[in-house]
């Protein structure tokens, strides 16, 4: 090969060979099933097989303690301000949308035309056990779906917990009010903010 | 005897010298520019989906939290696409006659999932994991965008390692208080860079040469 050929083949290659190291796609594209990717070599086309029937999660024995009948009042959990407020999140998450942030039913969802669920101050639910609630978020209700997948069981009594609270944020005895807070509550609107109080004293 | 070229290839020979220059600083742009154009990145390009389905309307409008379909963001790599059960959650009451969510409803009857076309798509030798970032205040839009107004959904940044290397090298400008990862509305405050640093002590996040040394993202 003459020397001007051969400079002209390496000139080519220092051009060209940056530009084919963008096709190849080996490695951003491996052999392998990511989550949720199709497969041919599966009869269903799913990369992601579907559990055996009574497949038990790793780990999910653990939960098996938390899980009580429908009757029972026990609550298996030592409920704290960690408890509550972890309640409130996923009470957020995944029942507000339905139930209202306030537990009365009137959700944005249920505004949109779903049916709207009973409110939490009802006095059938607030005289239901525990184990009543833990049973509706396992199973459903009615036009409740269950929301086992999403809810671990650990998250279904902070829920509780936190649905407990919000039947005693509207239905609590005066007598396990602090005297601070039954005083501002007895100094009605007027102890609210200033901005707040146009027609304050109205009653 | 008579000259071989005539005196216009004078010209033509400097101004190759000049072509010649132009056209590889062209190349070159052509070369530096394609990888990190939408061309090749996809980014702010709205996919076609089997259904129009629309984050506007049930974040943005419905006010749904991310994490009531996305159920995994929290706990593994991957944040989950919601099983069509989760849709049937509300639309088997909501809509549930209309023609263009029949897709949906065929879905759950047969138990075929419906088939998305993947929005978000890193190459396979980059290990990313959501827990992580959603966990050390990272929020949702500062990859996604604001997805509360995509009626349909794209991918708002540019997923080139440079762009994750922006984060990895100052990860402060973009931490949020863990009640916020979700909020579609958050803006970086004026003092970012204060509170930034506070929460990296907070989280304890890893110092900028462990968040960019290569088997952090290649393993």
């Amino acid at each position: 090969m003459s020397s001007a050929l051969r400079n002209c083949a390496i000139f080519a290659a220092a051009v060209l060979l940056p530009l084919a190291g963008g096709c190849r796609q080996d490695m951003a594209d491996q052999p392998k099933n990511n989550p949720l990717t199709p497969s041919a070599f599966f009869s269903d086309g799913r990369g992601s097989r579907t559990p055996e029937e009574n497949t038990v999660e790793r780990g999910a024995l653990a939960e098996d303690e938390l899980a009580v009948p429908k009757d029972s009042t026990f609550f298996p959990l030592p409920i704290t301000q960690a408890l509550l407020e972890r309640g409130r999140e996923r009470y957020g998450i995944f029942c507000a949308p339905c139930h209202g942030a306030e537990g009365d039913g009137n959700g944005m969802i249920a505004v949109r035309g779903m049916k709207h669920p009973p409110s939490y101050q009802q006095e059938r639910l607030r005289q239901a056990p525990v184990g009543y609630f833990f049973d509706v978020i396992t199973h459903g209700f009615g036009a409740m779906y269950d929301y086992s997948a999403q809810v671990n069981a650990h998250d279904r009594w902070a829920i509780i917990a936190y649905i407990r609270a919000l039947q005693l944020s509207r239905n609590a005895p005066a007598g396990m009010l602090s005297p601070e807070t039954l005083r501002k509550l007895k100094a009605g609107p007027e102890s609210a903010p200033a901005e707040h109080t146009p027609e304050g004293g109205a009653h | 005897m008579a000259q071989i070229f005539h005196r216009s290839t004078n010209f033509i020979a400097r101004f190759s010298l000049f072509a010649a220059i132009l056209a590889a600083g062209l190349a070159g742009l052509v070369i530096y520019a394609t990888p990190r154009s939408p061309y090749k990145t996809n980014q702010n390009v709205v996919r076609e989906q089997p259904i129009q389905f629309s984050h506007k309307h049930h974040v943005g409008d419905d006010g749904i939290d991310c994490r009531y379909c996305h159920t995994g963001v929290e706990t593994s790599a991957f944040a989950g696409i919601p099983p069509t059960k989760t849709c049937m959650n509300c639309h088997s009451v909501l809509f549930k006659d209309a023609a263009y969510l029949e897709p949906v409803r065929e879905s759950y009857r047969s138990g075929k999932p419906l088939q998305w076309s993947r929005v978000h798509r890193l190459p396979d030798f980059v290990y990313f994991n959501h827990s992580i970032h959603v966990n050390k205040g990272v929020g949702c839009s500062s990859c996604h965008g604001p997805v509360n107004q995509m009626a349909l959904m794209w991918q708002s940044s540019t997923l080139l390692m440079s762009w994750c290397l922006d984060c990895h090298r100052n990860p402060g400008q973009v931490l949020r208080e863990k009640k916020d990862v979700v909020n579609m509305d958050w803006k970086a405050p004026a003092n970012q860079a204060e509170i930034g640093r506070a929460l990296a002590a907070q989280y304890k996040i890893r110092t900028t040469a462990e968040l960019t040394s290569c088997s952090t993202c290649h393993r």
